[in-house]
């Protein structure tokens, strides 16, 4: 096994006495966190069968809710996430240099990238709320599908609110991972911190890159 | 693979990633505005899981990491798919005569 990380880890308080090396810290500590992630697929998965389930029954209903949905404002978080995963991914770069100022600001910027979406989603509720598109006593909707359409919009609320719940603690993960790259020292074992963070980010992404066409693009080509 | 040191890509591969995700986005958005029956639906999919697969292989270092890690993930996709493909085979076949 390489000595060389072995001994230059070994007075660290960050290395685990238990690991080889530190290399396999990083395994054991990335293996962990797919294991969380794995949990969090199967739980969305569950939502995301829930939603088909009832496309499949209410086909036209989900086309016109969709219709409904501020369009740009999804496209625009779209591109918003995807800019926050390439700064996380630098930053996690930065993190194995050991770039100290990179990574701090490559943080940063992560962060301020998920506080305009989630403002994004904030104005977008905002709509709904004016339009009286949430479901309840207060739920109006034009055309026939009433009932059916106050089905996608509690799945709308329920799957995005999850998402953003997830981007919320996220942004408190973040929060932690500037404060200690600005004081811990910037080494392997704290390249390993923010990579396994960066996963737990990157995992909201793609959760949003499926949300995205599957909530608010089915109704586009009806006019 | 896993017993190597930790492997360190280029910005400028991450940044070749971010510009493919981009333009996934860009098509996708578009051709939700044509009529093209069920392949709307499997074409917003497709794009989407071709997405996911790219984020997960670069952005988050699975093309570089542990064999384990590999096992963890594939079997989540089987337990998924499996969730998908038994329900659905009943409600999709449930007007069948």
């Amino acid at each position: 096994m390489p000595e060389t990380h072995g001994t230059a880890a070994a007075g660290h308080p960050a290395f685990a006495h238990q690991f080889a090396s530190i290399e396999q810290q990083g395994e054991a500590a990335t293996l962990g966190m797919w294991v969380f992630l794995v949990t969090e697929i199967l739980f969305f998965g569950g939502l995301f069968l829930t939603y088909l389930v009832y496309r499949t029954w209410y086909p036209d209903a989900f086309a016109a809710a969709s219709h409904e949905m501020v369009v740009w404002a999804g496209t625009l978080n779209t591109g918003v996430l995807i800019t926050s995963s390439l700064t996380m991914a630098l930053a996690v770069r930065a993190a194995q240099t050991g770039d100290r100022r990179s990574l701090v600001w490559l943080l940063m910027i992560t962060m301020a990238l998920g506080v305009v979406f989630l403002g994004v989603k904030a104005f977008e509720y905002r709509t709904e709320f004016i339009e009286h598109h949430v479901p309840g006593s207060a739920f109006e909707f034009e055309g026939p599908y009433v009932r059916q359409a106050q089905i996608f919009f509690s799945l709308y609320f329920l799957m995005t609110g999850l998402h953003a719940l997830h981007m919320i603690i996220g942004l408190g993960i973040m929060a932690v991972m500037l404060w200690l790259s600005m004081r811990a020292p910037v080494d392997r074992t704290h390249a390993i911190r923010i990579e396994v963070s960066g996963l737990y980010w990157h995992f909201v992404d793609i959760v949003w890159i499926f949300l995205f066409p599957l909530l608010y693009l089915i109704g586009r080509h009806v006019h | 693979m896993s017993t190597d040191s930790v492997h360190i890509a280029s910005k400028r591969s991450y940044f070749a990633i971010f510009a493919l995700l981009m333009v996934c986005t860009y098509l996708t958005w578009q051709v939700a505005f044509f009529d093209l029956g069920v392949f709307n639906t499997v074409v917003a999919l497709g794009i989407a899981v071709f997405k996911a697969v790219l984020v997960i292989l670069f952005f988050m270092h699975v093309r570089h990491g542990a064999r384990i890690t590999w096992v963890v993930i594939v079997g989540a996709m089987f337990w998924l798919a499996l969730m998908l493909t038994i329900t659905m085979s009943d409600y999709l076949t449930r007007g069948w005569k």
